[in-house]
């Protein structure tokens, strides 16, 4: 792989910023222009752009895909959750309204809850299977 | 707690699909698949207990009320396709150990465990529901997971019979968005029971028409029904045994539903057969399936093959008893999905216990082993004779309900054609079973029979064909009341 000085110190001012810009949409997306799914591509952007300019090897050092796979199901298992405890509360399915003190705030940490689910999926998603399509061009 | 079991039906799977990604093995990822599918049919016995005394359930997802929020609404209908699909997928997944252990990647069997809990999701929400646009969302969920299970066939051509599923179910997912698309446009909701009470009013425009168009057409290709089944037979062939039996005793069955409860619940009978020759159409299709799909099933040289297409026949069956819109008709079915469910389930994982020994399906494969694998061949030959309709199996109630509702309405035509098909069902299940009984092996050597692990399960579920064929207390009640209801409910 050609590799290029200003390449890499580039990405490394880059990715941190698109990781924080990233948590700015999840945690501000119920405010503002954004949402989880969003956050969760900027997220993996990060990690395509790190894969692109250090190379897939190094990019599976980082986050390895059995990692991956893991958040995959937890971001799953997060939003579904969400719904598991507005039962145990005595609500119906989903119904954030028990989960803080108020209905408004119960709905506040209710729905960031399921966004930060679905954000890490859609974030560990992505990832994967640049990481596989990657693999398989080698191969 | 008893209220949530509505949603937790869909909720229990739809949540150990990602727990078991994370689980490692074989062994730890079959006991708790096993045990959630368990746990569904448990719930899915409690419902039809509940609905048969109450009618109706309702159940506001997240709190928000009906027509604004999504509803889960269950009545006899959707209850007995849930049963069928609980049913099924506890008698399939305690076989997937063994039957899967053998023809499936170690490496992929918490996958394929996580995707047959997906696809149990996926059905169980189609008709938990009583949202237009929610049954989209979990038809697009069982519909991917389907794809993914048929890909992880050993055969090579299981990859693109898996692809060419995806690409024809797409197109009917995408027909049937449109179809919810217009319909949302024409009356600004989506929930199912005000859409039926919003659609009289606008019944004659043509956008009504061109939503009923696209709805059909979309759920039509996922039904299999002809001349939109060509991606079934492939993917029934190549994919692992155990998952052809999941898919074939389920996948289409609750397509069928989503069609009924779309053509009797939302458009309402007036206008799927008086406004729109819904009618007309939907019978010739059946009839032209049925007699095709049997013929061509005939001739087949896979045994798995030929029970595909014995299966697009069979969906004509089922057609023809919703598309003649009287009561019985609709009974014969909804009996008739149930009914099927039960004698494909038997037969596919009566074949699934032959390629595991044999490790083919090929019917010149299947010589002489009547005599080696006895109690194979006859949970095989129970679920043929069921699937011929003979008296005493299930085939033959639901065979006699549907003739009964031709000749109510003195379609004698229909009769003939149901006739013809049934013989030719006899003539492609006694190939099978000449050739298993009566020839022997000149290059095979003698195999033993399956364990019991596979046995049992094939031949509960090949009991369960005499045992609906004898008692018919529950189905017949059941479809009787889903019937009355659906046909009730028209305005």
């Amino acid at each position: 792989m050609h590799d290029s000085l200003i390449l890499r110190v580039v990405a490394k001012f880059l990715i941190p910023v698109i990781v924080l810009f990233g948590l700015y949409v999840v945690f501000h997306g119920k405010l503002g222009p954004g949402g989880a799914f969003q956050a969760g591509v900027i997220l993996a952007s990060a990690l395509i752009v790190h894969m692109l300019v250090f190379g897939p090897d190094e990019t599976r050092r980082v986050a390895p895909v059995a990692v991956l796979r893991g958040l995959a199901a937890v971001g799953v298992l997060l939003y579904g959750g969400t719904g598991l405890i507005s039962l145990a509360l005595g609500a119906n399915y989903l119904d954030y309204n028990p989960i803080g003190s108020t209905p408004v705030s119960g709905q506040y940490f209710g729905i960031l809850l399921v966004e930060i689910g679905v954000c890490i999926t859609v974030a560990s998603t992505m990832a994967l299977l640049a990481l596989l399509f990657a693999e398989r061009v080698r191969t | 707690m008893s209220v949530h079991l509505q949603v937790l039906i869909v909720v229990i799977p739809l949540l150990a699909a990602p727990l078991l990604v994370l689980l490692r093995g074989a062994t730890a990822p079959w006991a708790l698949a096993t045990a959630v599918s368990w746990s569904v049919l448990a719930i899915a016995l409690w419902l039809v207990a509940e609905v048969q005394v109450h009618g109706q359930l309702s159940y506001a997802l997240g709190g928000w009320a009906a027509p604004w929020g999504i509803e889960y609404r269950l009545d006899a209908a959707n209850a007995m396709v849930q049963l069928l699909v609980a049913m099924v997928a506890a008698v399939v997944l305690p076989y997937a150990r063994l039957s899967a252990g053998r023809e499936v990647d170690p490496e992929q069997q918490p996958g394929m465990y996580a995707a047959m809990m997906l696809l149990l999701a996926g059905l169980l929400g189609i008709s938990a529901t009583g949202d237009a646009f929610n049954v989209f969302v979990f038809l697009e969920i069982s519909s991917l997971s389907t794809y993914t299970l048929i890909a992880l066939g050993r055969d090579r051509r299981a990859l693109t019979s898996a692809f060419r599923y995806l690409i024809m179910g797409t197109i009917g997912a995408t027909f049937f968005l449109i179809g919810v698309g217009l319909l949302y446009a024409l009356t600004g909701t989506l929930n199912m029971a005000d859409l039926a009470e919003r659609l009289p009013a606008v019944a004659s425009t043509r956008t009504a028409h061109t939503a009923a168009a696209f709805l059909v057409v979309g759920i039509c290709l996922k039904l299999a029904l002809f001349p939109l089944h060509l991606w079934l037979p492939n993917a029934y062939t190549y994919a692992p045994s155990a998952v052809t039996a999941l898919v074939a005793a389920t996948a289409t069955k609750v397509a069928a539903y989503v069609l009924i409860r779309f053509l009797y619940t939302i458009f309402g009978i007036h206008f799927s057969f008086g406004e729109l020759p819904l009618s007309q159409i939907l019978m010739v299709l059946a009839v032209i399936g049925m007699l095709v799909a049997s013929a061509v099933a005939i001739r087949q040289p896979d045994a798995k093959r030929l029970l595909a297409y014995s299966s697009i026949a069979q969906v004509g069956y089922i057609t023809l008893g919703l598309a003649l819109g009287s009561v019985l008709g609709l009974t014969a079915a909804l009996l008739h999905m149930f009914n099927h469910a039960l004698m494909k389930g038997a037969l596919f994982m009566a074949l699934g216990c032959i390629a595991w020994r044999v490790g083919s399906t090929r019917v010149d494969q299947l010589k002489g082993l009547g005599r080696d694998m006895p109690w194979t061949m006859a949970a095989f030959v129970v679920g043929g004779l069921s699937l011929i309709g003979v008296p005493l199996t299930v085939g033959f109630i639901s065979k006699w309900y549907l003739i009964l509702a031709a000749l109510e309405q003195g379609w004698w035509v229909l009769i003939a054609a149901i006739v013809i098909s049934s013989l030719m069902a006899v003539v492609y299940i006694w190939r099978i079973v000449e050739i298993a009984w009566f020839q022997q092996s000149e290059s095979r050597d003698h195999t033993r029979e399956v364990p019991l692990g596979l046995l049992l399960p094939t031949w509960l579920l090949a009991l369960a064909n005499l045992w609906f064929g004898i008692d018919t207390r529950l189905t017949i009640g059941i479809a009787d009341q889903a019937a009355r209801a659906l046909i009730g409910s028209a305005p």
